[in-house]
């Protein structure tokens, strides 16, 4: 059975490249060095909700057709339309963005990307402070402090711990595995006997225990690599950390800013922030200042909740001030395995990461106006073209509610909801899987996709898709022209 | 195709002619002896200049720092942008243009060719991507290999023809073209945030010193018998006194030195020709590195222009770039990249009446006025760190003319300008040493055969500008010059007209030239079994998703080189 190698697994920004795939009749049987993500993805892929024929809207319903049909009428739509959105793009390869912002421009619509409902205030964060930051390498090599803020990677980016952070082995740091396993056995331990003291007294432990509970010798203080949570609640990773710090809910931006002032060496007046005890943080500064590399990656946890932008710009600059005190860098955890892709392409052919407007023809950016979700709010759409993402079950309910009721081209190798509201539905070839092409992980190093199996008769890729389309709306514009 | 183009004034310096009235016929892509004078189409030169197609050594327009720049400043592309025509991509400028921008506006100027300075390997296939999207022009860039631990180790045990085959092993895997040095050992000992000081400087954990390393890659590019020299980005770069650190820096590989070849090719040399000790202090060490550099043949060097304006500087340089936005406050981007190098990022205006960057402005035409021999000084703004490239008309006017360079010296510092050498310096380059300084030295200082001339079976890259020299004299009529330059009567890319006055005519792939390094001995499979082992330790990309294979490259164009190793 022949065994594909160095295979990129297309599901988070982490863009683990050593999976090693079997392959038996054209199709996957078995996945090794994956998570379980990884795994559910490349054994699943090709049977749940897959659409296998080009589907048009006719009186109400989505009926099968040829997919000569189907790019004829996307490319009408497209063609007729005055302002389209072309939104999505981050799980497909940088060449189908790049065919799709040609097909923008041409056309004269906005594209955008799903960093405008996930990481957006980063990047705009970003465009006002700076960002210090590296490779996933360095931070193996190098870090001797990592935080999570409001990620939570044991359960989304499930092996970015074990590759490029705490537990992977690095030339300067080793890995803290054999530490974690030590105090996995004592926690075991320690959980049953809290059980049975539960079970005997029928009582919770308290609240504030799990800020005060004593781990270890203050292990804070420890050598080696450490690794520090900060969340609002104790997720699993958070279990594994050797410090967590439990932030209440939409009060990151009061943490934030108390630890800029303490590693300004500043005295806080009061005892608490944000509901963690003073001298707590004062432990956690120590630790930041005192390392000789130190990694903060954060997730939507920060970029979503409480005061958003102002929660960015705040971690960007407590990183950027860490810098005059040790080495610091700091890190987005990108969901989508190639968001940072589509950022990336957009900013090189456009100048702007996201919400590009092409309506006056060159490249427009101002999110809040440009963004998918503010235009179609404002209801000035009047088509759009979805490439492998499912807005109407992640957007405003309003937006989707306009967004529906445009004619709407799907591009997806799913029937998602976006797609049962289709007026036009091209399957597409599953990218990294049945379409090779290039992602960008979450540190912005470009890494290629395989294409391992072949996809169903007649299934394109999106890239390939997006041609035709093109392709097929100059035609349109030329006899337009010429009549 | 045949072309043939008439009763110019031509200027090809590498086949002696200086302004003489000829013609220059093309076929195929290549300058021919004689085109059929009937069938060929006709381009009327007449009382216009040509000259070849410029060439860029140094000018950071692709890949991941460059990207970084342009989503860091939106504020730098709002004013600045072009609208998509029938034939052209829209995009937007100014100091960091969007890829097809750049392509169209180095076309407009007559640049056909210009090599990215700066490719972090790992990245690598990002900058190829961004090349690839670059249209029109010709380009190439240099992997950053002088903190490379691959380098530091070999050469720290004395082992150089084992460095010089994995730097092979490099280029060809990145599809590079040049060895290029930025701070060597500096940005290593950044990745705990510290740097070197001098070239003697211990880089931290690595047991070698700068001196090591630059003198070990030099002799790694004789061995590979690479076409262009090692470039070097010098230690201590952007601070006073390091002209100093630039002096030993082309010093300490003297004796390498082939008869009257060049073996280094310092690069913006203007940001290490600072003198003083501190910035109060501050001044130009122009003459010091003009005395050295007009004494020694080993050495190229290119300018590293300031232009008075708002611009984005990028470097490799890591530390130098924290110094810049500690210096400036500017908003600032870091970009550390695994065993190999780092990247900063700092937004950064340039104003007249600051006595230091005056006084910079003034250092980098002291330095291409000082320097008798134009082959050794190249015209750069090491864009966009000293300005963007569409400032090069500027300078060529300030270059060909003692008139332009008063009208603006009257408007910069007071200090500055007193201490300028600039007013002392009467020289006033010809268009024959334009043409020198902005294609046929950069193409012979890269090793580009086809390249900056118009022999025959040179590529027919040719620049045609609106100035006629019989009529009017360059040093008197320096804004005729000016505008001449920003808009290109014709440019002529492989045998095409892409450009006429000044407007793209054409939206065409350029090619991206590279190095395929052949090894004498066969013993690239030990070499790949010794990389597998080490990229799991040292790298988080594996071995078989490293390499930028060729369909990265919009239009391949490998150039085979023979090692002696
Ligand atoms: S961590 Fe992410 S990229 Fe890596 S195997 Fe799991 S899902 Fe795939
Ligand atoms: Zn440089
Ligand atoms: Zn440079």
């Amino acid at each position: 059975m022949p065994v594909v190698k160095a295979v990129t697994c297309p599901v988070c920004g982490s863009l683990c490249d050593d999976i090693e795939l079997t392959i038996e009749n054209g199709r996957i049987v078995k996945v090794k060095n994956g998570c379980a993500m990884c795994e559910a993805k490349f054994l699943g892929y090709c049977c749940e909700h897959r659409v296998l024929k080009p589907m048009i809207r006719k009186d109400g319903e989505l009926v099968k057709t040829s997919l000569k049909e189907a790019i004829r009428r996307a490319a009408e739509i497209l063609a007729e339309a005055n302002y389209p959105v072309l939104y999505g793009w981050s799980n497909t390869s940088c060449e189908a963005t790049s065919v799709g912002i040609e097909l923008a421009e041409e056309v004269g619509g906005v594209i955008d990307n799903t960093s405008v409902v996930c990481h957006g205030p980063s990047i705009l964060s970003i465009q006002d402070v700076g960002i210090p930051s590296c490779t996933l390498g360095q931070i193996r090599h190098r870090a001797d402090l990592i935080v999570y803020w409001g990620s939570n990677p044991w359960s989304a980016h499930p092996r970015h711990i074990e590759r490029y952070t705490s537990f992977s082995e690095g030339r300067f740091e080793k890995s803290a595995w054999r530490g974690y396993v030590t105090k996995i056995k004592a926690l075991v331990g320690r959980k049953k006997i809290q059980s049975a003291i539960k079970r005997l007294v029928l009582k919770k432990p308290s609240q504030i225990s799990t800020h005060l509970e004593p781990t270890f010798v203050s292990p804070i203080m420890r050598k080696g690599r450490k690794l520090i949570v900060i969340d609002v609640r104790r997720t699993k990773t958070a279990e594994m950390a050797d410090f967590f710090v439990q932030v209440e809910p939409n009060k990151d931006y009061e943490l934030l800013q108390a630890f800029r002032a303490l590693i300004r060496d500043q005295e806080l007046a009061v005892d608490k922030v944000a509901g963690v005890p003073v001298e707590y943080l004062e432990d956690v500064a120590d630790a930041m200042v005192s390392c000789d590399f130190g990694a903060l990656f954060f997730g939507l946890g920060l970029t979503m909740s409480g005061a958003k932008l102002r929660n960015i710009d705040a971690a960007l600059s407590l990183v950027r001030d860490l810098n005059m005190r040790t080495k610091f860098i700091i890190m987005p955890m990108r969901g989508h395995f190639n968001v940072t892709g589509a950022n990336t392409v957009s900013t090189w052919q456009t100048g702007y990461p996201y919400a590009v407007d092409f309506s006056l023809g060159y490249p427009r950016y101002n999110p809040g106006e440009t963004s998918v979700v503010d235009v179609l709010l404002r209801k000035e759409s009047d088509a759009a073209l979805i490439v492998a993402s499912d807005p109407v079950s992640n957007f405003p309910h309003k937006a989707a509610e306009h967004l529906a009721e445009n004619p709407l081209i799907v591009i997806d190798p799913h029937m998602n909801v976006t797609a049962q509201m289709a007026d036009v539905l091209i399957p597409s070839a599953f990218v990294g899987i049945e379409a090779a092409g290039t992602a960008y992980r979450m540190d912005h190093v470009p890494i290629p996709l395989k294409k391992v199996v072949n996809p169903p008769r007649g299934i394109l890729p999106d890239e390939e898709i997006l041609r035709r389309i093109l392709a097929e709306i100059r035609k349109i514009k030329k006899k337009q022209e010429a009549a | 195709m045949e072309l043939l183009i008439r009763n110019g004034f031509v200027y090809d310096p590498v086949n002696g002619v200086n302004g003489e009235k000829m013609d220059i016929a093309i076929k195929n892509g290549k300058i021919v002896e004689k085109v059929n004078e009937r069938r060929a189409k006709k381009i009327d030169a007449s009382g216009m200049v040509v000259m070849p197609g410029g060439v860029d050594i140094h000018s950071h327009i692709a890949g991941g720092k460059v990207n970084s720049g342009r989503l860091l400043r939106p504020e730098d592309h709002f004013k600045d942008f072009e609208r998509k025509t029938v034939t052209t991509r829209s995009g937007v400028g100014y100091s960091i243009p969007s890829t097809f921008t750049t392509g169209y506006r180095y076309a407009r100027m007559g640049w056909t060719t210009v090599m990215d300075p700066a490719m972090p390997p790992l990245e690598a296939k990002h900058t190829h991507e961004e090349l690839s999207d670059t249209p029109i022009i010709d380009k190439a860039s240099y992997p950053l290999l002088g903190d490379w631990w691959f380098v530091l180790e070999y050469l720290k045990n004395g082992q150089i023809e084992e460095c010089a085959r994995h730097v092979a092993w490099m280029i060809t895997a990145t599809k590079g073209y040049a060895i290029k040095l930025v701070n060597p050992g500096g940005l290593e000992a950044w990745g705990f945030g510290r740097n070197v000081n001098s070239i003697d400087d211990p880089v931290p954990n690595f047991g070698i010193t700068p001196r090591e390393i630059i003198r070990g890659l030099c002799k790694v590019n004789k061995l590979l018998n690479l076409p262009h020299t090692i470039h070097v980005h010098t230690n201590n770069l952007g601070k006073p006194g390091n002209y100093v650190t630039a002096l030993e820096t082309m010093e300490c590989v003297e004796d390498l030195a082939d008869g009257d070849k060049p073996v280094i090719h310092i690069t913006h040399c203007q940001f290490c020709a600072f003198k003083g000790d501190d910035w109060r202090t501050f001044e130009s060490g122009a003459e010091e590195i003009a005395n050295y550099v007009n004494a020694h043949s080993h050495v190229t060097m290119d300018m590293g222009q300031v232009i008075f304006t708002d611009t984005t500087t990028m470097t490799a340089d890591g530390p130098f770039q924290y110094i810049l936005y500690t210096l400036s406050g500017n908003k600032w981007v870091n970009h550390d990249v695994e065993t190999e190098t780092s990247a900063g990022i700092v937004p950064f205006h340039y104003r007249r009446k600051s006595f230091v960057h005056a006084t910079q402005w003034s250092i980098a035409l002291e330095l291409a006025l000082l320097i008798k021999d134009p082959w050794k000084i190249l015209m750069t703004t090491d864009h966009p760190n000293g300005g963007p490239f569409i400032a090069y008309p500027r300078i060529i006017a300030w270059l060909m003319s003692r008139k332009a360079r008063e009208a603006t010296l009257k408007k910069i510092n007071p200090k500055a300008r007193s201490r300028s050498l600039l007013p002392s310096i009467d020289r006033e380059l010809s268009f024959y040493e334009i043409a020198i300084v902005t294609r046929a030295g950069q193409a012979k200082a890269l090793g580009l055969k086809n390249k900056g001339h118009l022999g025959v079976g040179a590529d027919a890259d040719i620049a045609i500008y609106g100035f006629n020299p019989e009529e009017m004299e360059p040093s008197k009529k320096y804004k005729a010059v000016r505008r001449a330059f920003k808009r290109a009567a014709y440019t002529i890319k492989g045998g095409q007209v892409v450009v006429k006055d000044g407007e793209v005519l054409k939206h065409m792939d350029g090619a991206t030239m590279w190095l395929d390094v052949q090894l004498c001995e066969p013993c690239e499979i030990e070499l790949n079994e010794d990389m597998k082992r080490r990229f799991k330790e040292y790298w988080t990309v594996g071995y078989e998703n490293y390499p930028v294979t060729e369909d990265y490259l919009a239009v391949s164009h490998p150039i085979t080189v023979k090692a002696d190793v």
